[in-house]
């Protein structure tokens, strides 16, 4: 069998070997459902309750897309104005790393007195969230654009967003996209967080709700959910990233000779 | 040949008592002295020097990425950056965009300059292919429209930066040491096709380089540079009829004439040698 094959079944035989690991150290430490539940019970629970949990896990998956969508919308413009302007890099990015240094738990009450409980403070914890990567590195991607590349438009008198549709942007998706997979799994966060303290719905809720009466397989079978859904986003963006970008991981230095 | 009977009148390029300095005022470095250049149109005029005599300053002042401290920068009668001339330029980095294939980067100046851009889109599958793909038959890259330029040795990519440089008829061509990075034969086949160009199209082209075999093979005319302070030396015509090809490079009057210029640039080195710092008897190497 070739190496990509091998590799394969290797990685999958490991996560395999932990779920099994797990399941046979909690029945050798007979350890509690409440404590740790072992992944047969979690995987019970998950397929008896399912129809439960599943709106909840729409929910979570919605704020967290939904937030993840304004995040890029919003952090692309803000890049793009960060990364060509000075005056705006000088103006923007304090208020910037300001913003983001606080921690995004507390700010999600003041979104309920706002908004009130629900959906929209988890939407706009997600976008609030994922926000800040995506920024910074769509600003960085343009000021990491080779000067002479642009010299290449300057001499044809190319307009300041011509050279930024033609050169700025594309060079900078490399960048974007390795923002994206990063931004993805904060947005969930995110949505979470927010869920976890002031929703009704979503799996933070659920887990919540769970815990407090030691139902501790839904908490685990709601964990479950998110890891699964998280790797789904990460899965499905790295595969645009591949698409697009499949030019940014072959050399680009210009090689002489020949 | 070409008709060049109707080559318009005045000079493509006007450098009027130009001075390029950089730095503030404590350790200011004078990249040109002031410096007044003529190039009428259809000349092949090379620029040559050690590194740091102004070259490249002169060709950035032209193209205008570059602003003077001093002086005025006229490009087909206007100032440069209002001018209305068409100006192609390859550096020795062929800086191809490197996630658009070959035909698209060389297409890329029909999509940015008048008169191509207002029928770009509705052009560019027919017409502008056609003349890409022309312009890359022309240099020997016929059927590598769809690579990308990693795809590409070093040699094609120049081939590829030199059809972009003129896909979009320019009057002005500016070659900053372009076929520096590339090896002998490569450098030779590409002298060849710039020859070629030129004397099917004229444009006026400058050509900054190091390699004094390649000015005297292409050029009309050679200005020497020296550095420290940049400045032009000297400013001669080259007598070689054309088409010339590479033998003329073994000719008695090639070789003398190169020799000529290399003895005036190691003469304006020879002033600006450091001095040697005479180490104590005994003591070890100075470093």
């Amino acid at each position: 069998m070739n190496e990509t094959t091998r590799r394969r079944i290797l990685s999958t035989a490991c996560i395999i070997g932990f779920f099994v690991v797990w399941e046979i150290l909690c029945l050798i430490f007979n350890v509690s459902d409440i404590v740790l539940p072992r992944p047969s019970q979690i995987l019970i629970t998950l397929w008896t309750r399912f129809p439960a949990i599943w709106p909840h896990a729409v929910q979570t998956l919605y704020t967290t897309l939904v937030g993840f969508a304004l995040g890029i919308i919003i952090g692309v413009l803000l890049g793009i104005l960060i990364g060509s302007s000075r005056l705006a890099y000088d103006v923007a990015y304090p208020l910037l790393v300001g913003f983001s240094s606080i921690p995004k738990v507390a700010v999600v009450p003041i979104f309920v007195l706002w908004f009130g409980a629900g959906t929209v403070p988890a939407v706009l914890t997600a976008m609030i969230m994922c926000i800040f990567p995506i920024v910074v590195n769509v600003a960085t991607g343009l000021a990491a654009t080779e000067p002479e590349l642009q010299d290449v438009m300057r001499t044809l008198r190319a307009t300041k967003w011509e050279i930024l549709w033609n050169i700025g942007l594309p060079r900078t998706m490399p960048y974007f996209f390795a923002s994206l997979k990063v931004a993805a799994t904060l947005a969930f966060v995110g949505a979470v967080i927010s869920e976890t303290v002031a929703s009704n719905r979503g799996i933070g809720n659920l887990m919540m709700i769970a815990s407090s009466s030691f139902d501790v397989p839904l908490v685990f079978a709601g964990l479950f959910i998110l890891a699964a859904l998280g790797v789904a986003l990460y899965a499905g963006f790295s595969l645009i990233e591949g698409r697009v970008t499949g030019w940014a991981v072959r050399s680009e230095t210009f090689t002489g000779g020949g | 040949m070409s008709d060049s009977a109707e080559l318009p009148v005045g000079n493509v390029i006007d450098l009027e008592k130009v001075r390029v300095t950089f730095g503030g005022a404590k350790n200011q470095v004078t990249a040109l002295a002031e410096t007044s250049l003529r190039i009428a149109h259809g000349e092949f005029v090379a620029l040559v020097g050690p590194s740091g005599c102004g070259k490249s300053t002169i060709l950035k002042l032209v193209a205008g990425t570059l602003k003077a401290t001093e002086g005025h920068v006229f490009v087909a009668g206007r100032e440069v950056g209002a001018e209305n001339a068409r100006i192609g330029m390859a550096f020795q980095n062929p800086t191809l965009l490197p996630w658009l294939n070959v035909r698209d980067n060389v297409m890329m100046p029909l999509k940015i300059v008048q008169p191509f851009k207002k029928e770009f889109s509705r052009k560019r599958r027919t017409e502008y292919r056609d003349r890409v793909e022309q312009s890359l038959a022309r240099v020997g890259l016929a059927g590598f429209g769809d690579k990308f330029p990693w795809q590409l040795s070093g040699g094609m990519q120049q081939r590829a930066s030199l059809c972009r440089a003129l896909i979009h008829d320019p009057t002005l061509l500016l070659l900053d040491e372009p076929f520096g990075a590339l090896d002998q034969f490569t450098r030779e086949e590409l002298w060849e096709i710039m020859q070629q160009l030129w004397i099917e199209k004229r444009p006026t082209v400058l050509l900054v380089t190091h390699d004094l075999k390649e000015a005297a093979y292409l050029a009309t005319r050679i200005c020497v540079m020296q550095a420290r302070p940049g400045r032009i030396v000297d400013d001669s015509v080259v007598p070689f009829a054309r088409p010339r090809t590479i033998d003329i490079s073994f000719a008695p009057e090639f070789v003398s004439l190169t020799q000529r210029l290399r003895e005036r640039i190691m003469a304006a080195r020879a002033v600006q040698r450091p001095v040697l710092i005479e180490s104590e008897p005994g003591s070890g190497p100075l470093f």
